[in-house]
């Protein structure tokens, strides 16, 4: 089957080899979407690829927040999923003066951190691993984060290709967030340039190459 | 002999006004969609699923929907107060109840999925102008559903039924007068919400809910393409 755009409640294929995956549900050998999206199928497995809402935290996401407020034994940190997201002390990989967080982490700075853990009183974060930690500076703007997995490309092949191109370092949260750090503003504005072509066609076959045209457009 | 019923505007009993349809119309909502019937104009956004605020409401075994709607002051050619006033609560509270059954909130406990709409011209069918939209809207927010909701008003001047009242047909006053019928429904023809306003027999009632679900097909049409240009060609 090939890829097609589906609305909830539309039946995507009949028959009863295929199986329902994500956003998906069987009934009478018909199976329905669930969700506004790319239907897909992998296997005889259909999955509806989301392709607009809102941010989901999932376990193992690198996302970046903004510190929200300090409390006695942590952070709040806002991450743009429903429920708000807390760094505790112990999950910071140096030592903590309780009297002096906010020189760990003041209120307003942004960092990167990973999801560690979801559960039913809500996110925790952890800063324990390469690469997690306050962001000193660059360039930091929002898409859509159901578009992050293209902005990534497959195995990072975009983000190298953006990379080549602008010379920026380019970090990407899973809720969309993405920090840009480059050697001047008007090389991260291309970058950002770049990533917001990339958001719009994002749905589109043969992206890769559809933004290696677009970079040498732009670069005459 | 009866003499045939002829609508002010020359449009055949089964016949809609000219609906266009578009998704995406408020960049900053998680999801928006514009519907437009004849003159009838309405604009929804949809947020979240986010947190419910106030915490009291929260409700830790499903999500919610909440829905306002709201008519500007300019849509008509009364200017009308603006703001909350009984016939909008209603409508909100309708309008909610005609898109829950196709959301699956369950996956979203102490969340809350906001619905505005609002209509900027009105030349009746408002609510059903409003449904429309917000079904759309939701889809284009990512909010699982079992279906699209679809909803069409079907009136009764005098002792013909038509599909699709205008401001002008509501104010008919001869014989029995206007009826107007509001139907929302799902694709497979379950209504999810149904008003009356006025006298009709059994029968004929029936006859509506037939007539209402032809249209409502048409109406889905529309709301599909509308939701599948604003992807554009996958190549």
């Amino acid at each position: 089957m090939d890829r097609k755009i589906v609305i909830p409640g539309e039946i995507i294929i009949e028959g009863d080899e295929y199986l329902p995956g994500d956003f998906t549900e069987k009934k009478n050998g018909k199976l329905f979407a669930l969700r506004y999206g790319l239907a897909e199928e992998q296997n005889n497995l259909i999955k509806v690829i989301p392709l607009s809402g809102v941010y989901h935290a999932r376990r193992g996401n690198v996302v970046i927040g903004k510190v929200e407020n300090i409390l006695a034994n942590g952070w709040i940190i806002d991450i743009g999923a429903a429920d708000t997201a807390f760094l505790s002390i112990m999950e910071v990989p140096k030592y903590v003066n309780k009297d002096a967080m906010d020189e760990v982490l003041n209120i307003g700075d942004m960092v990167i951190a990973k999801i560690w853990s979801i559960n039913k009183r809500g996110i925790d974060l952890s800063l324990k691993s390469r690469g997690l930690g306050r962001i000193e500076e660059g360039l930091i703007f929002e898409v859509n984060s159901n578009k992050v997995p293209r902005i990534i490309g497959k195995e990072g092949s975009m983000i190298k290709i953006i990379k080549d191109n602008t010379g920026c370092d380019i970090t990407v949260g899973q809720n969309g967030m993405v920090l840009l750090d480059g050697k001047d503003i008007d090389s991260e504005l291309f970058a950002k340039k770049a990533i917001r072509f990339i958001e719009k066609k994002s749905h589109i076959q043969g992206l890769t190459a559809e933004v290696e045209k677009w970079f040498t457009g732009e670069k005459k | 002999m009866v003499k045939e019923f002829k609508r002010p505007d020359g449009r055949k009993l089964t016949e809609m006004r000219p609906i266009k349809a578009e998704v995406g119309v408020v960049p900053n909502a998680d999801g928006s969609a514009m519907f437009q019937s004849g003159k009838t104009i309405a604009i929804a956004a949809v947020y979240g699923p986010k947190k419910m605020h106030p915490q009291h409401k929260q409700d830790p075994s499903t999500g919610q929907l909440r829905c306002e709607y709201n008519m500007i002051s300019f849509s008509v050619d009364d200017r009308i107060r603006p703001g909350r006033n009984r016939r909008a609560m209603e409508i909100s509270e309708i309008t909610k109840w005609a898109l829950e059954p196709s959301v699956m909130l369950e996956k979203y406990p102490n969340q809350v999925v906001d619905i505005h709409i609002n209509i900027i011209q009105a030349d009746a069918g408002t609510r059903c102008a409003g449904i429309n939209a917000a079904a759309m809207a939701l889809a284009h927010a990512g909010i699982p559903m079992r279906d699209i909701v679809s909803s069409i008003s079907i009136g009764k001047l005098d002792k013909t039924l038509v599909v699709d009242l205008t401001k002008e047909e509501e104010d008919f006053e001869e014989g029995e007068g206007p009826t107007d019928i509001p139907v929302s429904m799902t694709s497979d023809g379950k209504v999810t919400h149904m008003q009356l306003d006025g006298k009709i027999g059994v029968k004929q009632l029936q006859e509506s809910i037939d007539m209402a679900y032809e249209a409502c097909k048409e109406v889905r049409e529309v709301q599909k393409q509308a939701l599948k240009d604003f992807i554009g060609e996958l190549k």
